[in-house]
């Protein structure tokens, strides 16, 4: 039974030692110590120490707090959805999409809403790529339309069906008071109602995305913080084989 | 005396003369066309303020009818007059009586020319005593406190509730804080209009209005107050309007505005012939105001690359100088914006860092800098962050930094929390103290490392200028010169804002503010930041 419960490893196996660091509106002192002590019991830690407190002034005192875990994880049962790509190199992506596809994949990349922050896009997107990964618009295999920052949905649908886009990525950085639930779920609505969402293949990539929330709100896929532009790659070339396949006719 | 390099000085010079002649080529557009955020800024400095039906600002409603009317040739300055003129009203009753359709001033028969330009330049100067008295305000208080050691600590809130800024902003004060800039809702920029009033709502920011400047200025007054030194207060200058927001800035006693050239046609995808005669003007009030600008060249290095891309942000450096100069405004008001964005897992990377601080050191001897912490390789992992910070921290107290925003740990993660705000101020403080007198220890070596990366960055910014120069600015950026993002002349937001002026165009602020060409400021001949002593 114990096997499968994972605790924190701080310098021995199953010592669930956790380090926290938060503030307390409360001024340095005796009274946020041991506050700060309660609050970790209530989280379902014990042996809570605060080795920093420092008052910063206006009331607010900053601490950091080691603690133990008292429980541990159970493993069993739990399982992570996430994006299925296929390891694929860019030379091997090029070949099999000239090999199996025939034809560049349209894609049209924007952040949307009032999102200003391109740097998660243009990683993507970008003949320079991220981490030394080239991005999509290096490969022979993708014809890029890269919309920038700021851009309505109203207008990203628009460009997709003039470009005949195959794929649409979505970038969302802001994610404060959910502003970017509410922009993707506008996203899904709007390519339904105007019947092109069963013709794209839709990714949303972002630090705050994963793929769960992703599907849940509609879309192909979610890409986290640290995706490389050939995972993205291989995910698109192989949704579009996959689709390729099964729109042959006749097939056997 | 700090790190000096030795740098190629002709380069240097050839390098702002350059810019001197591309500056030259669109200040020549500038002076042909006016706004609608121009005219509305002419309006705001009147004392026109509030809102009509539907919370429409009073300044849109009166430029609109005045654009309808066919009349945006003249100048909003030249109806308002008329009206007055003609009505016995002020300023704002004009507006007011606007707004309810009481008055259409493009309608009537213009009062005579002579009266009106008269009427005009009294309101512009009695305007511009109320922005000096600001200035005087602010310098008196710099004088009797003295100002705090360079680099100053520079802290961003970004709650989107203005009296929470204010929580977080007087604690940032009492820290150690030495400015505080409220950034702004992400989709302000492209907004056509300064929304109005106090604002609890916003997104990654809080809305610059009028009424939210005010409160923050009154906030760090009593802060000030409290600690005995002056602590200043930033808002952003760019986009659709930033001629109204330069206005407020000045009215409410902002100290420092963001304020680029470029960056709404680069970033923003705002009309560039609208940016670039808009920033003339917002200038211009700024110089006025004694507000010190900060121009966006760290923007630059979040999309390319520090190691390669150094010369753009140099490069545009010095076009940021020299439209400014042409507004009117001293180098001891021009922060220049660079960044420490070197890939960490670039061998040497601090050297090159740090190179490149020391050469725009060395470009611009007398301009603050604002240097700029990482942001682009900031990822979630918050502890080799904070070190990247301390790394930052170091760069700029040694190469003699003025404005210097703070690098957050949780950069990447959210925005700032109480405490990450608190660590990041510890983590320079320790740096700057630690290391006050890098500077006057060190030379850097003759023909060296940092010698050899600066010499081929100026080359790179000297070329990169003489092929802006051939091609004329806009075309350079249509061809992806900045950031690599390209712009058309007749693209982007806010092209149908732009009018040409007409033979009688009237805007008596310029007629008082704008230097007159080849009496361009020299270098040195202004007051120190913050001015003490200026008098005048």
């Amino acid at each position: 039974m114990a096997d499968n419960r994972i605790k924190p490893y701080g310098d021995t196996t199953g010592d669930g030692a956790v380090q926290l660091s938060f503030t307390l509106p409360l001024p340095s002192g005796g009274l946020a110590r041991e506050a700060a002590r309660r609050l970790c019991e209530q989280m379902g830690l014990e042996h809570a120490q605060v080795v920093h407190m420092q008052d910063m002034g206006g009331g607010y005192t900053f601490l950091v707090v080691y603690a133990r875990v008292k429980e541990g994880v159970d493993l069993t049962g739990i399982q992570v959805p996430e994006a299925a790509v296929p390891a694929w190199t860019r030379e091997e992506i090029e070949t099999l999409a000239a090999q199996r596809l025939g034809r560049p994949i349209v894609v049209v990349g924007a952040c949307t809403g009032s999102d200003a922050h391109t740097v998660g896009l243009d990683a993507i997107l970008n003949m320079k790529g991220y981490r030394g990964d080239p991005g999509l618009e290096r490969y022979q295999c993708f014809t890029v339309y890269n919309m920038g920052s700021q851009v309505p949905n109203e207008e990203l649908v628009a460009r997709a069906r003039k470009v005949g886009a195959d794929a649409v990525l979505v970038s969302q950085v802001v994610t404060q008071k959910d502003v970017h639930l509410r922009n993707l779920t506008q996203l899904v609505d709007l390519l339904e109602a105007e019947g092109l969402r069963e013709r794209l293949i839709l990714v949303v990539g972002g630090p705050r995305i994963s793929h769960e929330l992703a599907v849940e709100l509609g879309f192909d896929a979610g890409f986290g913080p640290g995706t490389l532009p050939s995972a993205v790659a291989a995910f698109l070339l192989q949704r579009m084989l996959e689709r390729a396949e099964k729109e042959r006719p006749g097939c056997v | 005396m700090g790190l000096t390099l030795q740098v190629d000085e002709a380069q240097i010079e050839r390098a702002r003369a350059l810019a001197r002649e591309i500056t030259g080529q669109v200040q020549a557009f500038i002076d042909r066309h006016t706004t609608v955020s121009i005219e509305r800024a002419v309006l705001r400095l009147f004392g026109v303020e509030g809102a009509g039906p539907d919370g429409v600002p009073l300044p849109n409603l009166v430029v609109e009818q005045i654009q309808d009317g066919g009349g945006l040739e003249k100048g909003s300055a030249y109806w308002l007059c008329s009206a007055m003129l003609r009505h016995g009203l002020s300023p704002q009753e004009v507006a007011e009586a606007v707004a309810a359709e009481r008055l259409e001033v493009t309608a009537e028969t213009p009062q005579d020319e002579g009266a009106i330009r008269e009427l005009g330049i009294r309101l512009a100067a009695e305007s511009l005593a109320r922005i000096r008295k600001n200035r005087d305000y602010r310098e008196g208080l710099v004088r009797q406190w003295g100002e705090p050691p360079f680099p100053w600590l520079y802290v961003i809130v970004a709650t989107g509730n203005i009296y929470e800024d204010v929580i977080q902003a007087q604690v940032a004060a009492r820290q150690g804080a030495d400015v505080i800039a409220v950034i702004r809702s992400t989709a302000q920029s492209l907004l056509d209009y300064v929304p109005e009033g106090p604002t609890t709502e916003g997104f990654a920011g809080t809305f610059a209005t009028q009424a939210n400047f005010r409160i923050m200025r009154k906030a760090l007054d009593e802060v000030s107050q409290e600690l005995g030194r002056y602590v200043r207060l930033t808002n952003y200058a760019s986009g659709l309007c930033m001629p109204e927001i330069a206005v407020l800035g000045a009215l409410e006693r902002l100290d420092m505005m963001l304020s680029d050239s470029m960056y709404g046609i680069l970033f923003r995808d705002i009309n560039m012939q609208r940016t670039f005669i808009d920033q003339h003007f917002a200038r211009a009030v700024q110089a006025a105001a004694g507000i010190i600008i900060n121009t966006g060249e760290d923007n630059y290095l979040t999309t390319a690359d520090a190691f390669e891309a150094a010369h753009t942000v140099l490069a545009s450096q010095f076009i940021n100088q020299q439209f400014a100069h042409r507004s009117g405004m001293p180098d001891e008001l021009i922060g220049l914006g660079h960044a420490f964005e070197m890939d960490p897992a670039l061998e040497d990377g601090f050297l090159y860092a740090m190179a490149d601080a020391l050469l725009s050191r060395a470009c611009f001897p007398q301009c603050p800098l604002k240097y700029m912490p990482p942001t682009r390789h900031m990822t979630g992992d918050i502890f080799q962050g904070y070190l990247m910070n301390g790394l930052f921290n170091l760069i700029s107290v040694a190469t003699e930094q003025q404005i210097h925003l703070l690098g957050m740990l949780t950069e990447a993660v959210h925005t700032p929390f109480l405490h990450d705000r608190y660590l990041a101020i510890q983590n320079a403080r320790y740096v700057f103290r630690n290391a006050r007198h890098f500077a006057e220890a060190f030379q850097v070596k003759p023909g060296g490392r940092l010698e050899r990366r600066a010499a081929e960055v100026l080359a790179k910014t000297v070329a990169l200028l003489e092929q802006i120069w051939q091609m004329g600015l806009m075309e350079a950026i249509a061809e992806g010169v900045f950031a690599g993002v390209r712009r058309s002349p007749t693209g982007g937001k806010g092209l149908d804002g732009v009018a040409v002026r007409g033979p009688d165009y009237f805007n008596p602020f310029l007629d008082l503010l704008a230097p007159v060409p080849g009496q361009l400021p020299a270098q040195g001949g202004a007051p120190s930041p913050g001015g003490a002593g200026d008098g005048g």
